[in-house]
């Protein structure tokens, strides 16, 4: 590893410590927590950003009726890798990068558990994305059979460039066990002595649950594309009739895989709610434990819903009931989180700074997407709105206005701990306001062409959907460019423009990671603190 | 806590009257914002639970929102409010999570009678086999022996942004399925390629098209009209270009269209017969294998004949064209199987299959000169 060279502003540590080398080493090398949170954070924007520009592709070509920009092979691939973008590029390393900044910070550990896996899982997944991406550019271009892969969509009839699709998943899907693995062991032997698991912080409780997803679900999907592999290239029949295999089975497989994971992608949202909330109100917050047990609750339960995304294909009436009311089940625990964040809410004594801002357009926009999943669960009406534009509202108001926001809220809330400097409060508002907005413009009018009768995943419509499509289509271009101010306020953080921040930030902020100077020091909590 | 029971009596008193003003709607109306009624029994129900489903969402929005809104007014700092410390309460978090699992069960129940109605296939007056394929569906009428193709009826044109758009644009087929109104009609569905789904909103009818497995769906129409559908399971290229369309017809206009269909097949049989024993001039074949290629053939092959590469293979300069009679004829015959190549005997009749061939075998410098028959064609079909 390197020799020391140690750089100014590292003072306060121990000599024995390594310190990084300068430079693309640095990074390349790194087995520092913040270094690799870091990486991952800026990688989920890159990745953000180019699935968005997907995004901006898909909009302009359904900006009216026709076949404009684009053919629909070609848009087909675009729906596709925008999924898998926004997915598994976007909101997982998002999430993951989070989890290296915060959960050492705030159980008062050191670093990571496992810190040179910590690395690995990194870089393996710039590799994955340049794969899937580079498979756009062969003949036949890239997937197009959306980032559900249905089968014999995925395997008979899908193009060429199957394989690198399946490897880069087996890579997204790899880089995420060894992450969760991780979080797990350093969760599990690393809290600072005192700290119960009733003490835990909201934001490690979520992704010590996430992280358990995750490692039961991800060696599923590695099975299902592997099995897609062997149906396209190898002559297995898991998928195909014709040889005894099942094209629905592939749907419950996938979807065993595919519940758990959106809940992966909202649990440790909820853990970040659930700091930011207390924070700004002022206020503990409500029903710490009840939170704790919501949180599992939904784990659990997210095992046992998965057919629910299947209404259609044909399932006898029983299993269409079972799932019907398992998936109502799971409106309860999530409703006690809201109910929870309201009450930590009431009678506090509010301050609505961006990351608050944000964290009440989460609570709103959330709660909007999670009573149109309600209504989605009553099977008899979901044959009406499955696959149209009602399920593609539905899933962006979880996904944008729930884990988007939260992972800006989050970027907002801890950003002047991590570079020490405060944020630029008016780009920050333009932002917000631009964000929320346009949001609003680009998903709410998805509600109204579904229920319409508009399906999903087409690159033309018939001409009673056109005006709500060119709104649509405005809102999103509008979001897109919002993110733009985003991006000039992080590279402004980064290089350290703006007020000093003081180590506790916000004057509501509880927590071990408020207890550290800003910006928090290369190394942290080298003998652990002790929680009262 | 006054100011509590006043809000919540405020939010009843106004989610009430939604519900009252949502049963006012015209149910029947169509509308580019709702779901709609649809003209069955069944789709009725359906809508009459989605507003349901929509009023109680509403109102639980309503109540939550208008908490944290109120509680966003008068908690804030900067009204000098000191922050309270309470931090649970045993009572209040059992009742919220009480209250909505007794919401949720008094929902389960409608939802579940409206279920069990649909799935009940039996006792059907008429069933038809629904074949999907890429990007068409086949209709079979499992009574009388009528079978057709029913492809999308909009011009490349218009799709193109080169004629103007017609009012049914993208929901215009050159086949409908026809139907008798106050029957029970069973729909058997299926796929011969990959998964589509078989969806006519008014019916409030989606049902996937699997490949090797049948599903089952039914529909009773009250009123004679024309009611438009999509596929709506992503199945490739042309997924946003295969509309349904359905005519119900009263049962004397079901009679009289069926024995029509029925006295046309017959008619067709001669007519084959009587092409089969002609010989069509090159131009004749040209000409009509132009008109066929361009509607079945060049979704995937493309009008050029290049094909898509990586996809979907080229006709012009290939192998098979420009050498292969006997496999050129087969492949049109029986398709290939394991890859998106249909089998056109059963959607076109041998004199059409004679023209296509002829035309790819002559078109974009193929060049070949054959000339393909009918005649060659029903040879080859049957096995000499």
């Amino acid at each position: 590893m390197s020799t020391a060279t140690e750089t100014a502003h590292h003072g306060e540590h121990d000599d024995h410590h390594h310190h990084a080398p300068a430079g693309l080493k640095r990074w390349l090398l790194t087995t520092n927590h913040k270094d690799i949170g870091t990486l991952y954070l800026w990688f989920s924007f890159i990745m953000f950003l180019t699935g968005g520009a997907m995004a901006m592709v898909i909009r302009a070509e359904l900006f009216q009726p026709g076949l404009q920009i684009v053919d629909p092979n070609f848009f087909n691939q675009m729906t596709t890798v925008h999924g898998l973008i926004m997915v598994f590029g976007a909101v997982m390393p998002a999430f993951t990068g989070l989890a290296n900044w915060l959960i050492p910070m705030m159980i008062g550990a050191p670093d990571m558990a496992l810190p040179r896996m910590n690395n690995w899982s990194f870089w393996i997944l710039p590799f994955a994305f340049l794969i899937l991406l580079s498979s756009l550019f062969m003949e036949g271009g890239g997937p197009a059979f959306g980032w559900t892969f249905y089968a014999p969509l995925s395997t008979t009839y899908s193009s060429d460039s199957t394989a690198l699709f399946v490897f880069s998943v087996h890579i997204m899907g790899i880089s995420s066990i060894m992450g969760a693995i991780n979080v797990i062991v350093t969760i599990w032997n690393m809290r600072a002595p005192g700290m119960t698991w009733m003490k835990m912080p909201m934001f490690v409780w979520t992704w010590l649950i996430t992280a358990f997803l995750l490692i039961a679900v991800m060696p599923v999907l590695a099975g299902v594309v592997t099995m897609v592999l062997t149906d396209k290239y190898f002559g297995t029949s898991f998928f195909n009739a014709a040889g005894g295999g099942d094209p629905v089975m592939f749907q419950h497989i996938f979807w065993f895989f595919g519940h758990p994971e959106v809940y992966i992608m909202i649990l440790p949202a909820f853990g970040i709610i659930s700091h930011i909330i207390p924070t700004f109100a002022r206020k503990p917050l409500f029903g710490y434990a009840s939170m704790v047990y919501a949180t599992a609750s939904i784990a659990l339960l997210s095992f046992i819903v998965w057919a629910h995304h299947m209404f259609t294909t044909g399932m006898p009436v029983a299993a269409e009931m079972f799932f019907m009311f398992a998936t109502m089940l799971i409106s309860v625990p999530t409703g006690v989180k809201v109910f929870n964040w309201v009450a930590t809410m009431w009678r506090g004594s509010m301050t609505f700074e961006i990351p608050m801002l944000f964290a009440i357009a989460f609570v709103v926009l959330f709660t909007i997407g999670g009573l149109s999943g309600l209504m989605l669960a009553i099977t008899p009406v979901d044959f009406q709105y499955h696959d149209t534009y009602f399920v593609v509202a539905h899933f962006h108001y979880v996904l944008v206005t729930g884990a988007v926001f939260s992972i800006m809220a989050a970027a907002y809330y801890w950003l002047p701990k991590w570079t020490g400097v405060m944020y630029d409060n008016t780009l920050a508002k333009w932002h917000f306001w631009a964000s929320l907005v346009s949001v609003n413009v680009l998903f709410f009018p998805m509600h109204f062409v579904g229920l319409a009768g508009m399906p999903r995943r087409i690159p033309d419509y018939a001409l009673q959907f056109a005006d709500f499509n060119k709104w649509i289509s405005i809102g999103g271009f509008a979001f897109g460019l919002s993110q733009l101010i985003f991006l000039a306020l992080l590279i402004k953080a980064c290089r350290k423009q703006g007020e000093p921040a003081t180590s506790q930030v916000w004057d509501g902020a509880e927590g071990l990671e408020w207890e550290i100077p800003s910006p928090a020091p290369y190394h942290t909590f080298d003998t652990p603190p002790l929680i009262k | 806590m006054n100011l509590i029971k006043k809000t919540m009596a405020a939010v009843l008193t106004f989610f009430f009257s939604m519900s009252i003003w949502a049963q006012t709607i015209d149910a029947s109306q169509r509308s580019d914002l709702n779901l709609r009624a649809g003209v069955t029994e069944i789709s009725n129900e359906v809508y009459d639970l989605h507003m349901l489903m929509f009023m109680v969402c509403v109102g639980i929005a309503v109540v939550v929102f208008g908490v944290m809104f109120v509680s966003m007014y008068l908690h804030r700092k900067s009204r000098g409010v000191k922050p309270a410390n309470f931090h649970e309460s045993v009572k209040v978090e059992i009742a919220w999570t009480v209250i909505p699992f007794i919401i949720l069960i008094a929902m389960a129940f409608p939802a579940a009678k409206t279920l069990i109605a649909m799935e009940d296939t039996s006792e059907a007056d008429l069933t038809i086999l629904v074949t999907g394929s890429q990007w068409k569906w086949n209709y079979r009428y499992m009574d009388s022996g009528i079978e057709y193709f029913s492809n999308l009826a909009t011009q490349r044109e218009q799709i193109n942004n080169k004629f103007e758009k017609g009012e049914n644009y993208l929901l215009e087929v050159d086949r409908p399925l026809v139907i008798p109104t106050g029957q029970k009609v069973r729909f058997l569905i299926t796929s011969d390629d990959v998964i589509h789904s078989w969806w006519v909103p008014d019916f409030a009818v989606k049902k996937d098209a699997n490949p090797g497995f049948i599903n089952e769906a039914w529909t009773n129409v009250i009123e004679p009209g024309v009611y438009r559908g999509q596929c709506a399971e992503l199945c490739g290229k042309d997924h946003g270009f295969m509309p349904i369309v359905v005519i119900a017809k009263s049962p004397d206009d079901y009679a009289q269209w069926k024995a029509d269909e029925i006295s046309a097949i017959e008619t067709a049989k001669a007519e084959e017969e009587r092409l089969l024993s002609m010989n069509m001039s090159m131009d004749d074949l040209m000409a009509n294998g132009q008109k066929i290629y361009l509607a079945k053939c060049a979704a995937c092959h493309m009008p050029n004949g290049e094909g898509l590469p990586g996809v979907f293979p080229a006709i012009k300069g290939s192998d098979l064209a420009l050498n292969d009679r006997a496999g050129h004829i087969d492949i049109l015959l029986n398709g290939r199987t394991g890859t998106a190549m249909q089998a056109f005997s059963k959607q076109l009749t041998l004199s059409e299959i004679a023209a296509v061939i002829t035309f790819q075998r002559n078109a974009w410098g193929n060049n070949t000169g054959d000339i393909v028959q009918a005649a060659e064609v029903h040879a080859y079909a049957n096995g000499q």
